[in-house]
């Protein structure tokens, strides 16, 4: 990696790479795909003359117009519902659901509708709706506004389910998402809305499902995503301090899983860990370690162990930090995968 | 909790004087003075064939179901003024977003009944490309469509196909949906995203009196169209068994939707004839009287003792009519028993319009195992 010299060239074109928030990242992208798309429009509660809860719709309304920014009725059933009604009529509507705990008003527009018109229709109807998501915890919230229910949409046939871990990232997403015919959510790490890193709008991005090797490693390899991939990154750090080399992969995406890069890397090292904010029990992390049992069967050293969020609601929120996992948590799970 | 106290009082399933009506059941023309429509003889003719030939198709898929031809079906008997007089009132541009017991709308916007022949037979779960006659899929989830109504209508909007004057141009979109669908969260909120953005929408709720077993007085305490109040737009209740008066709201309401002057709850007052569907019983929950009442305020015969009655039709006319649906109703037949399976492999098509990993590789995994039978070995 020639670190210095792209430094510098990022130092020389500073106007295309600065260092942005996700939130900032997602805005630009949504500006993108709406400058290149009459057809696009932001929907949603409070994204317009607020900009959203988390601001990630800041300053749309007044530069694209109430027709393209639409502030709805607080109804998110009727969100997604009209969403799909505006996308029959030729529209690509992104929908902002406020919360990941209001999503489930939502849940039959999703499961029965949105995800079934290309398959009812035999392909003559197509539903390009983006369904934002900010999701997880570790901000200090009340119930229902820290939740992680990506494996319900991941487990919808249909549907197609993304997550961000950086602002390049959740830049590119976005616009992919709303370029993509297909229905997709994208869960974005709302505790990381905030992180600054580097932003260049001119790199080419890589395929929307494709998962991405954050850091190469030898002795076993952590599989995570959204806000978890600067967690396995600081478990990562750590380990590398005691002499492990983790290799830590960005999933980006759950529907489809990038099973490939997964397996890649699990051949090469022999071991996994699965890191997610979702309940363990019947998780995501559950179908990775099936897949990679079944792909990996002869190169694993050690069962596939999952760290997660535990079989109880999430708690309140002066405990998340007992329920959430952190490095430590993950080193755990490293060290007893590493005992085998 | 006792019976009395858990129960609301019954709404009265007679025909109240807000209710639009323009043709008896006897078949004598009553003028209205919100509605200048008079009977025209043409187009009654015209509709009664269609209320025939409806019925007649309905009819011969219900004997389909019973001899095993369709795995279900929902009859629309007894609905046909309500179906044919809001769906002929309909423009080309106008786009329909049906319940799944909606065979008159269908026809009325052109399409051929048998593509309604595949979802009751399994070989598909559509059947039909909405866009050829703006006639959106039949929903099963009850009352969703009428969200996607909404959106569809806001999609109107933003397009400028509203309030231009333009007769081409001018868009209205129409929902259907029940009297037990009205119970449902969606439908309200369609209402209420209608109303508050003031889309060009049509809510049609073709009250049938029952939602399988629950009569409307378990789904409401208060006549469904004075709903539309509470939302914020007009609300009227229509004989739903008497198609010119159907037509004359329809007609209306549609045209002030265009106009961009909102939306329009009608409440077509009919009644479900036949049982839910056909593997209901309606015997179990109510009475035989009461059919039989409904049965003379049948939508079909008031209009054929008009034309009747008036000589604008005579029994050649009905003679051929018949005539017609027995070909309608032998057609659907020979078109039911002619729909093969699918091959099973087209149960991967379709599920996305880009490609995806898990569906590919589950899809590669079954032609292969298909392939170790079609080998003729055992596995």
């Amino acid at each position: 990696m020639a670190e210095p010299t792209s430094k510098q060239i990022s130092k020389q074109i500073s106007k295309q790479i600065s260092k942005v928030s996700m939130a900032a990242a997602i805005n630009t992208g949504l500006r993108r795909a709406m400058d290149a798309d009459p057809r696009v429009i932001v929907m949603g509660e409070d994204v317009g003359t607020l900009g959203g809860v988390f601001r990630v719709t800041d300053g749309l309304r007044k530069d694209y117009g109430d027709d393209r920014v639409i502030d709805t009725p607080l109804a998110e059933s009727g969100i997604i519902g009209t969403a799909i009604g505006l996308a029959l009529r030729g529209y690509r509507p992104v929908c902002e659901i406020q919360f990941d705990g209001f999503i489930f008003p939502a849940t039959n527009q999703i499961i029965t509708q949105l995800a079934r018109h290309a398959y009812r229709s035999e392909g003559a109807l197509r539903l390009p709706v983006v369904i934002r998501v900010p999701f997880g915890g570790g901000i200090g919230a009340v119930e229902h506004h820290s939740e992680s229910p990506e494996g319900y949409f991941a487990h919808t046939p249909g549907l197609r389910v993304v997550s961000c871990a950086s602002p390049q990232d959740a830049y590119w997403m976005i616009q992919q998402a709303i370029r993509s015919d297909d229905p997709v959510l994208v869960f974005e790490p709302k505790r990381r809305y905030w992180d600054k890193a580097e932003l260049d709008e001119d790199a080419e991005a890589p395929p929307l499902h494709a998962a991405r090797v954050v850091r190469p490693g030898e002795h076993l390899t952590v599989a995570a995503y959204g806000p978890m991939v600067r967690t396995a990154m600081e478990a990562a750090e750590i380990a590398a301090g005691e002499g492990t080399s983790l290799e830590v992969l960005d999933l980006r995406s759950l529907s489809p899983l990038d099973l490939e890069t997964v397996v890649g890397s699990v051949r090469r090292t022999g071991r996994l860990v699965v890191v997610h904010e979702a309940v363990t029990s019947f998780g995501p992390g559950a179908e990775i370690a099936a897949l990679v049992t079944e792909h990996c069967f002869h190169h694993l050293e050690a069962p596939v162990l999952r760290v997660g969020g535990f079989a109880i609601p999430y708690p309140p929120s002066k405990v998340e930090h007992d329920y959430l996992p952190d490095a430590d948590r993950v080193l755990e799970a490293v060290d007893r995968a590493l005992a085998y | 909790m006792n019976e009395t106290t858990s129960r609301a009082p019954a709404t009265q399933p007679e025909i109240d004087p807000e209710t639009v009506q323009l043709l008896t059941p006897e078949g004598e023309f009553s003028a209205h003075p919100g509605y200048p429509d008079r009977p025209d003889p043409d187009r009654l003719r015209t509709w009664y064939r269609d209320m025939v030939l409806v019925r007649r198709f309905d009819g011969e898929a219900v004997s389909l179901q019973r001899q095993g031809q369709l795995g279900l079906w929902a009859s629309s008997l007894g609905q046909e003024a309500a179906q044919v007089g809001s769906g002929q009132a309909l423009a080309p541009q106008d786009y329909a977003f049906p319940t799944y017991r909606d065979h008159g709308v269908v026809w009325s916007r052109g399409m051929d009944l048998v593509e309604l022949l595949p979802m009751f037979r399994g070989t598909s779960l559509g059947g039909w490309d909405p866009n050829r006659h703006n006639v959106h899929l039949y929903t099963i989830v009850i009352g969703a469509q009428t969200l996607h109504a909404a959106g569809y209508a806001m999609g109107v909007q933003r397009d400028g196909a509203v309030g231009t004057g333009d007769p081409a141009r001018d868009t209205a979109v129409i929902t259907y949906f029940g009297d037990g669908a009205a119970s449902e969260g969606d439908v309200s909120e369609a209402m209420n995203f209608a109303s508050v953005f003031n889309v060009p929408l049509v809510f049609f709720c073709e009250n049938n009196q029952w939602a399988i077993s629950e009569p409307n007085e378990r789904q409401t305490r208060v006549p469904l169209h004075r709903r539309a109040t509470g939302f914020g737009f007009p609300g009227v209740r229509v004989d739903g068994n008497d198609v010119l008066a159907v037509n004359a709201v329809t007609r209306a309401a549609l045209n002030r939707a265009r106009a961009g002057e909102g939306p329009t709850l009608i409440e077509a007052f009919t009644y479900r004839m036949g049982a839910h569907t056909t593997s209901d019983d309606p015997s179990r929950y109510r009475s035989e009287a009461e059919v039989e009442l409904w049965r003379l305020r049948d939508p079909i015969e008031r209009v054929r003792a008009y034309l009747a009655r008036n000589g604008h039709a005579d029994e050649a006319f009905f003679a051929e009519v018949d005539a017609e649906a027995a070909k309608v109703g032998a057609r659907a037949r020979r078109e039911c028993l002619a729909l093969e399976p699918p091959a099973p492999e087209t149960m991967f098509d379709h599920v996305y319009h880009e490609p995806h990993g898990t569906l590919a590789a589950e899809r590669a995994w079954y032609a292969e195992y298909r392939k170790g039978f079609a080998a003729g070995g055992v596995r």
